[in-house]
């Protein structure tokens, strides 16, 4: 597999390539106007998002749009960390031990690989919410299509359409909480792509391991 | 109807009693649609085209005279026919005006999320403000009569006025004045329900139809558009008019419990993490706070 390496030449670990923060950044601001753009039309007392947004009609528009951009996006991620976001045996241990973690008691954790069980977790409540978004959603995008005999499909639509986003809402706060405020160093993985040694070795310490040896085998 | 703005309560500074206080005034409306001396003659559809400015749609044949499968979004009366066979044998062609039934509970009004797009006024008569339609089409999925239609050319969705702006200034509704049978009435509700079931009796006492009735749907709470039915017991059979109609479960649930659950959910959860942040700060990685590299960031 040919990619950057992880060990970068400024003594700093390369956390996320170029390619994997672009993916990212085509995933969440879609996700961002989408989720903005549907509170407007989930609540009354935030209509007024819409009208930020571009205009009532232009949100409606968009609001769509946004949602296939996004869920393009969430199966790029899926090509790209599908293998690594898959349960392993230790994943396990560390929910049992997530007490820790929430407590910032990190050297009772287990290690994890480059995606902790969390991650793992956020990852996959996107995919599969996305999917069940994508398949609800253009039902409500073109309601006018769905026949008067399957109009059970619109009713469950209404329905399943929102909670799935509320799953999402429920990751998307704990997601950006974790990304900037709560665990230092993350937000510019994402953003400039890398993080100290002591971060890897802290929070990924399997992964960070695993890329020693493989520099040091390639010497 | 529409003078209730007019009624007077008080009057300033007037000795004696206020002419017409306590006066009760009957405001509903109600259109009565008589299927039993309907002759679907179309009339009253040329009349609603014709008052709401809309040209003929394309018609199609399906070896019946039914010129439409449903109602469209420029095209808002039509009459459903149905080949009824009956338990002697015998056909009866039922004929049903179909249009927005002016739910009491209204469906769409319900499952609307933009501000002014649909209202209810006193009167009874549900409509659409098409300035403020956001074009998302919930009220397609909230109607149990399957009446709202998305116009794509417009990005909005149409449906039948109860013609407001006629019965506003005080006239009947187009398809009303057009009817050449008198199967249509309007008037007030408690009207238009005392002639219906009177209709419906003598349907029952002196033409045979045991269980003819009279729609006026509890479910929805009841409506402003009531019809005289042979049969009540099947008004499936006058072109899928629902025995039952009700708000769909699924939009209530959205618009009742899961609103309250997701918003507690969601300011639950930015609260619970900005305490989260209070109670156990961040983490930050021994060596990164003194190594300079900004990993604090």
């Amino acid at each position: 597999m040919s990619r950057e390496p992880y060990l970068l030449p400024n003594g700093r670990v390369l956390r996320y390539s170029f390619h994997e923060r672009l993916v990212h950044w085509l995933a969440a601001i879609p996700y961002i106007y989408a989720l903005l753009s549907g509170l407007a039309f989930w609540s009354p007392w935030l209509f007024w998002i819409a009208i930020v947004l571009g205009g009532t009609t232009i949100a409606r528009e968009l609001h769509p749009w946004a949602g296939v951009i996004f869920v393009i996006a969430v199966s790029l991620m899926h090509g790209m960390w599908g293998r690594e976001m898959h349960e392993t045996p230790s994943d396990k241990a560390w929910w049992a031990n997530i007490r820790h973690y929430i407590r910032n008691e990190d050297d009772q954790m287990p290690s994890a690989d480059r995606f902790n069980p969390g991650q793992k977790l956020l990852f996959w409540g996107f995919f599969w919410n996305a999917f069940l978004l994508l398949l609800t959603g253009l039902i409500l995008w073109f309601p006018q299509y769905i026949p008067w005999n399957l109009r059970i499909l619109r009713l469950l639509a209404v329905i399943v359409h929102p909670i799935c986003a509320l799953l999402t809402i429920a990751l998307f706060i704990i997601h950006v909480y974790m990304g900037t405020a709560f665990e230092r160093g993350s937000f510019g993985s994402v953003i400039r792509g890398d993080v100290s040694r002591a971060w890897a070795d802290e929070h990924h310490h399997t992964w960070y391991r695993r890329i020693l040896g493989e520099s040091t085998s390639r010497k | 109807m529409s003078q209730a703005a007019t009624e007077i309560v008080r009057i300033s500074a007037h000795a004696g009693s206020v002419p017409g206080a306590g006066l009760n005034r009957e405001f509903q409306v109600c259109k009565l649609v008589d299927t039993t001396t309907c002759i679907g003659c179309k009339a009253c559809e040329v009349a609603c085209l014709e008052w709401n400015g809309y040209t003929f749609s394309e018609t199609t044949f399906n070896n019946s005279y039914q010129t439409m499968p449903e109602t469209a979004w420029n095209y808002w009366n039509l009459i459903k026919f149905n080949e009824h066979e009956r338990d002697d044998g015998s056909t009866m062609l039922l004929m049903r005006k179909d249009q927005c039934m002016h739910c009491e509970d209204p469906g769409c009004l319900a499952a609307c999320p933009a501000d002014g797009a649909i209202v209810q006024y006193a009167n009874g008569i549900v409509d659409f403000q098409e300035a403020n339609c956001i074009g998302c089409g919930y009220c397609i999925s909230g109607c149990p009569f399957n009446i709202p239609k998305f116009s794509p050319a417009a990005r909005k969705v149409f449906k039948c006025t109860l013609c407001n702006d006629r019965v506003s200034q005080g006239l009947e509704p187009a398809c009303i004045k057009a009817c050449p049978t008198g199967c249509l009435h309007f008037g007030t509700k408690p009207e238009m329900k005392e002639l219906a079931e009177k209709r419906a009796g003598q349907l029952r006492e002196h033409s045979g139809f045991a269980d003819a009735g009279v729609y006026d749907p509890e479910g929805v709470g009841g409506t402003h558009v009531i019809y005289v039915l042979h049969d009540a017991k099947n008004p499936e059979a006058y072109g899928g008019l629902p025995k039952d109609p009700h708000v769909p479960i699924s939009v209530r649930l959205w618009k009742g419990p899961l609103k309250w659950i997701g918003n507690l959910a969601i300011v639950g959860g930015v609260v619970g993490v900005f305490i989260h942040y209070l109670r156990f700060g961040p983490k930050i990685v021994k060596g990164d706070e003194k190594s300079g590299q900004g990993d604090n960031r």
